[in-house]
C-alpha cells in the first residue's frame, strides 16, 4: 500500500467514525458546535500521530505480551501533553471539551490505530495513517458539529443566522445520534456507488 | 529487526524504559506549560473581577479574603478599592442546584448590597439552553438589584426573576448562587 493510501483512506474507505464506527463517546458529546468537534478532532489527531509514530518506532523492542500497556503509557503521554498544551494556550476551548480531553487515551481509534497499524508497519506510513485517520475523524466531527450547530442553534462557527433558538434536539445528545445515523447512512450510499 | 522476547527481564525492562521516557518528556512539558496556565487562570480570574465590579486601581487577588457561608462552606471575596476605597465585592460563589450540578460564579456587589454584575465562571448546564444564563438576556436583570428588595427567585415561585425558556433548573441555580454570595457578605458583617 503506498503512502497516498496510507493517507487518504481515512477520509471516507475507512473513516474511523463513520465506517469503522470506533470513537462514538467523544463524538457524540462533543459535536455541540462546529468548532468544538473540530478542536476535538484537532486534539485526537495529534494523539494520534504522536502515538503512531511512538509505537511503529518501539514496536520492535515491546515485547508482545506487554505491548497493551506500553501503547496506553505512550498514548496516555500525548494526551497529557495535548491537555496541558490546550490549557495554556486554548483556556477557553479547554474548558468547553473538558473531560473529552483526557478521555482520548481510551478513544478506540486511537489504541485501535496502534494495534492494527502502527505495530505492524513502518515509522513513515504509520505517520501518514495517523494524519489521515486523525483527519478523517476531524472532518467527521466538524460536519456533525456544523450539522448540529446550524439545525440547533441557528448559527455556523459562533455566527447566529437566525434570531432566537433552532430546533434543541439537534444541540442534545440525541440529536447526536440521529445526525451520526444519517451521516452514517449516507458515506455507505456513497461507498456502494 | 527481531521481535523481542517476552520474557520477564524483557518486558519489566521495556515497560520501566518507556514509563521512564514518557515520565521525562511529561515533566518537560509539565515546566513549559506551567506558567502559561498560571497566567491564563489568574486572567480569567481578574477579568470575571473586572466584569462585575467598578474600575479598580488595588490587586483584588492579593487582597483576597474568605468569608464563611451560612452552610459551614467559605466563599473567596476579592475586594475592589478605588484610591483605598471600597467601591465594591467580587464573590466568588456557587452552587450544586444546577441541571448538571456545580456552577461557579462570580458575583460583583456595590458596598451597599447592590448586585452590579454576575459572570459565569464555570458550569456544565445543557447547550443551548441552560447555558444561556452567561448571556446578557438573562442575567442582566440581576444588574442594579438588591437583593434585600429584589427576591432572588424565579417567576414559577414567586419571585421577580424572568427564568431562561426551559431552563428552570438553571435559573433558580444561578439565583441560589447570587443568593448566597449576597447572605454570606451580609453575614460576614459587610456593609
Amino acid at each position: 500500500m503506498n503512502q497516498l493510501q496510507n493517507f487518504t483512506k481515512g477520509f471516507i474507505k475507512e473513516n474511523p467514525i463513520l465506517v469503522l464506527v470506533l470513537g462514538t463517546c467523544p463524538t457524540l458529546a462533543t459535536t455541540s458546535s462546529a468548532l468544538n468537534g473540530l478542536g476535538m478532532g484537532v486534539a485526537t489527531t495529534f494523539v494520534l500521530i504522536g502515538s503512531n509514530v511512538v509505537i511503529a518506532l518501539l514496536s520492535g523492542v515491546i515485547p508482545d505480551k506487554v505491548r497493551i500497556p506500553a501503547f496506553i503509557v505512550i498514548i496516555a503521554s500525548f494526551v497529557t501533553i495535548v491537555d496541558l498544551v490546550m490549557q495554556a494556550y486554548v483556556p477557553s476551548l479547554y474548558e468547553t471539551l473538558g473531560i473529552f480531553i483526557p478521555l482520548i487515551v481510551v478513544n478506540c481509534i486511537v489504541l485501535g490505530r496502534a494495534e492494527a497499524f502502527a505495530s505492524k508497519n513502518s515509522v513513515l506510513s504509520s505517520f501518514w495513517d495517523g494524519l489521515g485517520m486523525g483527519l478523517g475523524f476531524t472532518i467527521a466531527l466538524g460536519i456533525m458539529g456544523a450539522i448540529r450547530e446550524i439545525l440547533g442553534s441557528g448559527s455556523i462557527f459562533g455566527f447566529k443566522f437566525i434570531s432566537g433558538d433552532g430546533i434543541l434536539v439537534f444541540i442534545l445528545a440525541p440529536g447526536a445520534f440521529i445526525v451520526l445515523g444519517y451521516m452514517i447512512a449516507l458515506v455507505n450510499r456513497l461507498k456502494k456507488a | 529487526m527481531a521481535k523481542t522476547e517476552s520474557t520477564f527481564r524483557n518486558m519489566a525492562l521495556s515497560l520501566t524504559l518507556i514509563a521512564l521516557g514518557a515520565s521525562a518528556g511529561l515533566g518537560f512539558v509539565y515546566e513549559l506549560t506551567k506558567e502559561p496556565i498560571a497566567a491564563s487562570v489568574l486572567n480569567k480570574k481578574l477579568n470575571a473581577i473586572r466584569e462585575v465590579v467598578p474600575e479598580f486601581t488595588n490587586n483584588p487577588n492579593e487582597e483576597m479574603f474568605m468569608l464563611a457561608t451560612d452552610e459551614g462552606d467559605s466563599l473567596e471575596v476579592y475586594p475592589a478599592k478605588k484610591d483605598g476605597e471600597i467601591i465594591g465585592y467580587a464573590v466568588n460563589t456557587f452552587t450544586n442546584e444546577g441541571f448538571s450540578g456545580y456552577i461557579n460564579l462570580m458575583a460583583g456587589f456595590s458596598p451597599d448590597g447592590t448586585i452590579i454584575n454576575v459572570s459565569v465562571l464555570s458550569q456544565k448546564e445543557t447547550p443551548g439552553l441552560g447555558t444561556k444564563m452567561a448571556d446578557p438576556g438573562f442575567k442582566d436583570q440581576f444588574m442594579n438589584k438588591n437583593p434585600e428588595s429584589f427576591q432572588l427567585r424565579v417567576k414559577k415561585d414567586g419571585g421577580p426573576v424572568d427564568a431562561i425558556t426551559a431552563a428552570t433548573i438553571s435559573s433558580r441555580a444561578f439565583c441560589d448562587a447570587v443568593q448566597r454570595a449576597y447572605n454570606t457578605l451580609q453575614k460576614g458583617g459587610i456593609k
